[in-house]
């Protein structure tokens, strides 16, 4: 291990002890990091080494289990997938996600988001129901292409930490969520559009963005949840003209 | 949960002073202002066109005056600033599948600045 090159870098993090604390602080530690470590290995040093009360959420180390999501230098990042080499000034500081309240340290409060979540049905309603013995619901690889970029979403809500409008307006049902619902809406196998367009395409819907597209510049798994909800925008206006010009065309 | 998780208060009006990406934001944003002047100032011209003669000379020498120019001038740097931002995000709002695989973005966007420009074009060759 010696061999491997090692920098002093110096964590300062962000800590709220909702027991005796009436507001966050800064804490500063420093930590032998080797140059191939992650912000998350670095916080695995501080927990192991220099303060076991640290808080903070992880459990996969490689970008699929979305727990690590917190500000790094300001930017929203997963801990397990931002590298101590790209920070070279030495100084690196970590917050909570922005935008969620902090349960303690690192750890935010996500209710709001998984309520939202569930609110828009993020999962296959499919057309008719037909029985297992009747097969499987087929569809063409162009079909899959369609949606399957936001199939790679793993609910981490950097979206949410970078997104001002949801700042602004807590109650926007926000990047992920309606992505989600765009993912099953263009889903050739799903008829549950109609049940999800009363929620996105409501007033704290899709309406509330105003096309920042800072939700697709963080995104760790380039899912481009700035593109969907412009693209729900483009269809419920749509939705709205053949309502209003051509009643006809509505079942 | 715990029963006292603490809030961040964000500010409703310097928020997006905290990062370049919102301020770029904002740049898109304040820049349709300027179209917006622009399009008072071209009823302005309507208004003294059905005025009369001489209300629309006056107009018109009045747009060659410095000021016409410069605000002119700084809307058109507004516009342009204001159509590349937008240009910029359409393949996100309009993605385009032929077959398996979508078109990509560059050409997308390129098809407006082309677009853009056959226009632009068209309006000065035929206002001449």
């Amino acid at each position: 291990m010696s061999e491997l090159q090692k920098r002093q870098i110096q964590l300062e993090v962000l800590r709220y002890n909702p027991e005796t604390d009436t507001a966050p602080r800064y804490q500063t530690y420093s930590v032998p990091c080797l140059e191939e470590w992650v912000v998350l290995d670095a916080l695995n040093y501080i927990k192991d080494h220099l303060d076991p009360t640290l808080s903070y959420r992880w459990s996969c180390h490689m970008a699929v289990c979305g727990s690590c999501g917190m500000m790094v230098n300001g930017e929203p990042k997963l801990a397990c997938k931002a590298f101590i080499h790209e920070y070279q000034e030495g100084q690196i500081k970590v917050e909570p996600m922005a935008n969620f309240p902090i349960e303690r340290d690192l750890v935010t409060s996500v209710e709001d988001f998984i309520t939202k979540l569930a609110s828009v049905k993020p999962y296959l309603i499919p057309k008719e129901d037909k029985p297992v013995s009747a097969g499987e619901f087929k569809q063409t690889p162009a079909e899959l292409k369609k949606f399957k970029q936001y199939t790679l979403c793993i609910n981490c809500m950097l979206c949410y930490a970078a997104c001002p409008q949801y700042a602004l307006v807590p109650e926007f049902l926000g990047p992920a969520a309606i992505s989600m619902a765009h993912r099953y809406n263009q889903d050739s196998r799903d008829g549950g559009r109609d049940q999800r367009q009363e929620v996105i395409a409501s007033d704290e819907g899709v309406w509330e963005c105003s096309f920042v597209g800072a939700c697709s510049e963080v995104c760790p798994k380039h899912v481009d949840p700035a593109g969907a909800l412009q693209q729900v925008k483009v269809a419920s206006t749509i939705d709205w003209y053949k309502e209003h010009l051509m009643p006809w065309m509505k079942k | 949960m715990n029963s006292k998780p603490y809030v961040r208060e964000v500010s409703k009006t310097t928020w997006f002073m905290s990062h370049p990406r919102y301020k770029r934001y904002m740049a898109r944003e304040v820049t349709c202002i300027f179209i917006f002047a622009y399009t008072f100032l071209l009823i302005w011209g309507l208004g003294c066109l059905a005025d009369s003669r001489e209300s629309f000379d006056a107009f018109v020498q009045a747009l060659g005056s410095p000021l016409g120019v410069l605000f002119n001038v700084v809307v058109l740097i507004a516009t342009v600033y204001h159509s590349m931002s937008w240009f910029d995000v359409t393949p996100q709002a309009m993605p385009i599948q032929i077959g398996e695989e979508f078109v990509a973005g560059n050409i997308i966007v390129n098809a407006h600045y082309g677009a853009w420009a056959v226009v632009s074009l068209i309006i000065l060759f035929w206002g001449m």
